[in-house]
């Protein structure tokens, strides 16, 4: 049994109170703490995704036998989500760190390693009751994080926030008794193994417990009609949090790869058509939201928002297929998406501190015009999914999966039409904050900035608050240009995940069958 | 027995989505306090109903008992969601002392659009 699978578990989850108890009053130690803890962690996740080539690895907890204990599952995808969560947590801290923004209130860094456990216990977890707990640490960690350094606008959208994801909360532990009722067990392997023996005559629990978890996962994911808190939320959210949440809808997208292809697999009887049927539409829908958001927001992280909830959209259509090409195409989509996110709203924040507001209107120009005009270039274009960066081979990805004549049309028009919008959207913003803003004149006196920036509007970015920006878009263009090798990982990621027979024997041994 | 925990789940759960729909901060709280009453006597009833009943398997060839994972999984529910309710009563609080309204949706300043982020982050 290979006891480094629960140890991005337990490393974080020791790291936080230790950091909120102990170092409370000491920030610098704090920040060495945080930042040590998540190089830490990202040692292990290079570790653990380098162990994962093989079959799935089970770690048993308390070495409890499987349908009975609790599981953590090491297979590649999860590896690979642990691996960018991991990347993306030490930019974003690095970011926190640089700019102040972890002073601005109190435990940024405890919550933030909280956080950090509950994304990724929520990756590993191979027990669905088990996926509900890390889903409550997450939320918890990130109620917190949401509401970091307070403000009235800030507050109403948390409450929002925590009253949602509540309400999707008691939804998850209603479909979990469902599932528990209707087949009595909790474990994901041996679920599996269980829904292929329900007739189909008696499923209509299972198959509302499927549609239950499915809403859930949606809502996590932004899906519509489940959409509504996401632009709110992640634009009045601190620009690192925004970015750290980059990987938070991806964990509801997850949810709804592993449970609905392993559990719910299109190939059983009992639940055939419940994810398939729904999700494709609701993805279209989302799409179309976030194009017309894009171009509708007369704020920069409304705008960022709002393509956050259309690359959702792109990613949810890919996973809608639930074939091993699509799901390849989706995993990819998913990484890079993550990154183009993340670059995007930390590279807003340096913006948005060094400018009076973040609506899109005329400003004089902010310090170091041009190198943040081409960061932000840069950030959009992979956003938008143009050539040379990844969106563009993850939308192309995604589209060249979906060819199936019924669904063709409206795929293809939606992602299409969806990136020509988003690229106009990016454009009228880019050219309002960096290059119409060149003509106005420095005018402070008819602009006074209303309070003072704890920052400093005209102070020029350093390096290491350019770093983790730069580092987001190096990710992107890495993507690129080891595409193949990545796709190469992915599908073989993709064939372990539908190799439901692989991931049931690992957890429950050879004679799980019977 | 099944009426009785059938009715008073559907109850909490319908008196919760009318609380959680109201417009008051307070009113949502009380909402999703008992949605989670009603999801925690649901749990119990997944294992199905069973009266005077141990949670343990008797060694004495008696063969009835209680399921006891329901009752471990409800435990786990009762501590998340007191907690959450506890959050979400800070927050709440928080958004009330900031705006001196406990309406869900705060009505937005009038120089909403002139707000910037640097008054947000005050």
């Amino acid at each position: 049994m290979n006891h480094w699978i629960i140890a991005p578990v337990i490393l974080p989850a020791l790291l936080a109170p230790i950091i909120g108890f102990v170092m409370r009053h000491d920030i610098p130690l704090a920040r060495t703490a945080s930042i040590a803890g998540t190089v830490v962690l990202l040692g292990m996740a290079i570790g653990l995704f380098a162990a994962a080539g093989g079959d799935p690895q089970v770690y048993y907890l308390g070495d409890w036998p499987a349908p009975f204990g609790i599981v953590l599952v090491l297979d590649r995808l999860s590896a690979l989500m642990v691996l960018v969560t991991t990347v993306l947590a030490l930019l974003v801290l690095i970011h926190a760190v640089a700019t102040g923004w972890d002073t601005r209130g109190r435990h940024f860094h405890a919550l933030f390693q909280f956080q950090l456990m509950g994304i990724v216990g929520a990756f590993l977890t191979g027990d669905i009751f088990n996926l509900f707990v890390f889903f409550e640490i997450l939320l918890i960690a990130s109620y917190g994080l949401m509401v970091h350094s307070g403000g009235r606008e800030r507050m109403r959208a948390g409450l929002h926030y925590v009253v949602i994801n509540l309400a999707g909360s008691t939804l998850f532990l209603f479909a979990l008794g469902v599932l528990y009722s209707s087949t009595g067990t909790l474990n994901i392997a041996d679920l599996a193994q269980r829904l292929r023996e329900v007739p189909v005559e008696e499923a209509a629990l299972t198959r509302v417990a499927a549609m239950l978890l499915m809403i859930v996962f949606a809502l996590k994911a932004a899906l519509f009609p489940a959409q509504f808190w996401l632009p709110e939320t992640y634009a009045n959210a601190p620009g690192p949090v925004a970015a750290l949440f980059a990987i938070m809808t991806k964990v509801g997208a997850y949810a709804i790869i592993r449970i609905h292809t392993l559990i719910f697999g299109p190939d059983i009887d009992a639940t055939a058509g419940v994810a398939e049927t729904w999700l494709f539409p609701a993805a279209l829908v989302t799409i179309a939201i976030g194009a017309i958001g894009v171009l509708g927001a007369r704020h920069l992280s409304r705008l960022i928002a709002f393509s956050v909830l259309g690359s959702m959209g792109t990613l949810m259509i890919a996973i809608s297929d639930f074939s091993p090409l699509a799901t390849t195409a989706a995993l990819y989509y998913l990484v890079h998406s993550t990154f183009a996110a993340a670059s995007l709203f930390l590279v807003a924040d340096l913006v948005v501190a060094r400018r009076t507001g973040d609506q899109l209107v005329l400003r004089p120009a902010v310090v170091q015009n041009g190198l943040f005009a081409t960061l932000f270039f840069a950030a959009a274009i992979g956003m938008a999914g143009m050539p040379p960066l990844s969106g563009f081979v993850g939308k192309l990805m995604v589209l060249d999966a979906l060819r199936e004549p019924e669904t063709i049309v409206w795929a293809w028009s939606a992602v299409l039409i969806a990136s020509l919008l988003t690229i106009v959207g990016f454009a009228r913003a880019g050219s309002t904050l960096f290059w119409k803003s060149t003509t106005v004149l420095q005018d402070v006196a008819g602009h006074p900035d209303p309070l003072p920036d704890p920052i400093g509007v005209g102070r020029p970015a350093g390096a290491a608050e350019l770093a983790p920006v730069i580092a987001a878009i190096a990710l992107l263009v890495l993507l690129t240009a080891f595409a193949g090798q990545l796709v190469g990982y992915l599908d073989g990621t993709t064939a372990q995940l539908f190799d439901r027979d692989g991931y049931i024997i690992a957890v429950l041994g050879p004679d799980g069958e019977t | 027995m099944e009426f009785i925990v059938a009715s008073s789940v559907g109850t909490l759960t319908a008196a919760g989505i009318y609380l959680i729909l109201r417009l008051r901060a307070f009113s949502t709280i009380l909402g999703l306090a008992l949605l989670s009453y009603a999801v925690n006597v649901f749990l119990f009833a997944s294992g199905r109903l069973a009266i005077d009943l141990p949670p343990i398997l008797s060694p004495y060839g008696d063969a009835s008992y209680t399921d006891p994972l329901p009752q471990a999984l409800v435990l786990t529910a009762i501590v998340i969601s007191f907690g959450m309710t506890a959050v979400l009563v800070m927050v709440a609080l928080g958004a009330y002392l900031e705006s001196d309204d406990d309406r869900i949706d705060l009505p937005q300043a009038p120089d909403e659009d002139d707000k910037t982020d640097g008054e947000a982050a005050q």
